[in-house]
């Protein structure tokens, strides 16, 4: 009888959790004519992909999503490669200083975004690079958060097969692309979700740095569906639908790693 | 292991790419670069951008100590915007985990197919602020918005939910609590996994109820991870930008003007970059110290388990 209760309960509020995701998506089905029936319809009678056309000619989303996937890609690439490089120094190399240099990265997760806000676009002002590619993606090409999670991962691996790999005369190098690259995959599965999904959210910094229309990413993008005289919310919603598509894909496909990603903060190092 | 098959003093001849110092330097470099031109050079900066009057291009002017600090901390404008980022965040902190926890609790029943209800309760981390806070826009909306079409039904006023200076903070809370909710049921919910069953059934076989259980069982266990969530919630509701720039612009009259969004605005519209900086060294505080009580509580939690 309680379980009975209890699964009833989780649907309910499953679709509670999610309505306004669900009525998004149903309302950027609807014909206008159902978008002004009262009262409103929860379900859309026919589906029409009106709204979808209609988005698509109002604003370039199609170039905002190739924005946004050259700055996620390029970030998600970038924290990859400077993150693995610096965990396998910190867990394979032994070098005067090797504690102090982890903590300095580690301070930077302290450092709130707003307080290098003003300098940095400062920095990309005077490099000539507002509205431009680099302008999005260089400030987020390492991380300590990548850093410190491919360490933990690292430091799993079992010290002998390092011992071997030197024994044999392998190269650092060779250990790190051959042997714990391979190796670690989960790992930097999770950092490239966590990357890629954090990087495609982005809000304010794209918002400063980029003025031109045809550089914005999907997230700045979204306030030109809104800016007619009339908003078309049935309009406003088939955008969304499409802008946040790639992330509910990744989400559903890498649940198990964006878990991984975001509980690694509440792990204790 | 052997010491001596380890590249650790000056040379090893098996290991290419020399040894110590020199060699990791190769591998940090590309972090530490990326460090220095856009963390540390520019928190610097910021320090020194706080002390100054600045002209409306960010060049430094005259220098004027504290003098931004004292202007900031005399000024009720900004000492407003505190008590709103205050409020926002007493609004949406205990909320969020409030309904945060029973979610995560149902999300830990061992049934099969309960991956669906994971994902489900933790949905809301795949969609960004800015979808966010337009679709609540629309759902807030006093015309064609649900909220006020299911007031309308029980003969409820129409609301100005985002106009009307009662209700914007709350509105703008209301849509922060729901995109956050799908973090807290993923963080929550590892944490209640790592609750022993044995914990459990040892205090049913006492004879603890259903509340029993959880007041004095399940909540002490899981303290660390509350703790977590609260401190960290705490600090990304400091930082909360996307959905008041979307959905009110800080007003009406400033009642949801928060400190980001008042930096935003004293920075990139009134171009008082000098000012704008010392209210972030401001945040960055408030920060340091929640992230301090973080580590110095959770240790604390750490020892005793």
């Amino acid at each position: 009888m309680l379980d009975r209760g209890l699964d009833a309960l989780m649907i309910v509020v499953g679709l509670v959790v999610l309505f306004p995701l669900l009525y998004a998506a149903g309302t950027s089905l609807k014909t206008p004519a159902e978008v002004n029936r009262y009262p409103p319809t929860l379900v859309p009678r026919a589906l029409d992909l009106g709204n979808y056309s209609a988005a698509l000619e109002t604003a370039p989303i199609a170039r905002f999503l190739l924005n946004s996937v050259i700055q996620s890609g390029t970030v998600t690439v970038g924290q990859l490669v400077t993150s693995a490089l610096a965990a396998f120094a910190f867990t394979y190399i032994e070098f005067p200083g090797r504690r102090a240099l982890f903590f300095l990265f580690l301070s930077t997760l302290m450092i709130p975004a707003e307080v290098t806000l003003i300098p940095n676009y400062m920095t990309v002002r005077s490099l000539g690079w507002l509205n431009t590619y680099p302008a999005l993606a260089a400030p987020f090409l390492a991380t300590a958060f990548g850093t410190f999670l491919l360490r933990q991962f690292f430091l799993t691996i079992p010290r002998e097969l390092w011992d071997a790999a030197v024994i044999d005369g392998c190269s650092r190098r060779k250990f790190l692309m051959a042997i714990l690259v391979p190796l670690a995959r989960p790992a930097f599965a999770t950092l490239a979700i966590y990357a890629f999904l954090s990087t495609w959210n982005q809000y304010l910094w794209p918002l400063l740095v980029i003025n031109s229309q045809e550089m914005r990413t999907v997230q700045i993008g979204l306030a030109l569906l809104q800016s007619q005289e009339a908003i078309s919310w049935s309009l406003v919603m088939a955008g969304i639908v499409m802008i946040i598509a790639p992330t509910v894909f990744l989400f559903l496909a890498g649940y198990r790693h964006v878990v991984r990603g975001l509980t690694a903060g509440a792990v204790k190092g | 292991m052997s010491e001596a098959a380890r590249p650790s003093v000056r040379r090893s001849p098996r290991s290419a790419g020399g040894s110590g110092l020199a060699a990791a330097l190769g591998y940090l470099i590309p972090s530490l670069a990326v460090f220095t031109v856009f963390v540390f050079y520019p928190l610097v900066k910021n320090v020194q951008l706080s002390l100054y009057e600045t002209s409306p291009l960010g060049g430094l002017g005259l220098f004027v100590g504290a003098g931004n600090y004292a202007q900031l901390l005399g000024d009720p404008a900004f000492l407003g915007s505190l008590r709103v980022t205050f409020v926002f965040a007493l609004y949406t902190v205990p909320a969020g985990i409030l309904l945060g926890l029973p979610l995560a609790m149902l999300a830990n029943r061992k049934i099969r197919g309960i991956i669906v209800f994971r994902t489900a309760y933790s949905f809301t981390i795949a969609v960004s602020i800015a979808a966010a806070a337009l679709i609540w826009e629309w759902l807030l909306d006093p015309n064609v918005g649900v909220l006020n079409y299911l007031l309308g039904l029980v003969h409820g006023p129409k609301i100005g939910w985002l106009t009307d200076p009662r209700w914007a903070l709350p509105a703008v809370a209301a849509t922060t609590v729901w995109k956050d909710l799908g973090f807290n049921v993923v963080v929550l919910l590892a944490a209640l996994q790592g609750v022993p069953d044995e914990l459990v059934e040892a205090a049913r076989i006492d004879g603890a109820g259903q509340w029993g259980v959880f007041r004095n069982v399940v909540v002490p266990a899981i303290s660390p991870g509350l703790f977590f969530i609260g401190v960290v919630a705490t600090i990304g509701v400091l930082q909360s930008f996307g959905q008041v720039n979307i959905l009110t612009q800080g007003g009406p009259v400033g009642a949801t003007n928060v400190i980001v969004y008042s930096i935003y605005r004293n920075a990139f519209f009134n171009f008082r970059f000098g000012l704008a900086a010392a209210q972030a060294m401001l945040l960055f505080v408030l920060v340091l110290i929640l992230t301090g009580l973080q580590f110095s509580v959770f240790e604390r939690f750490v020892t005793y388990q």
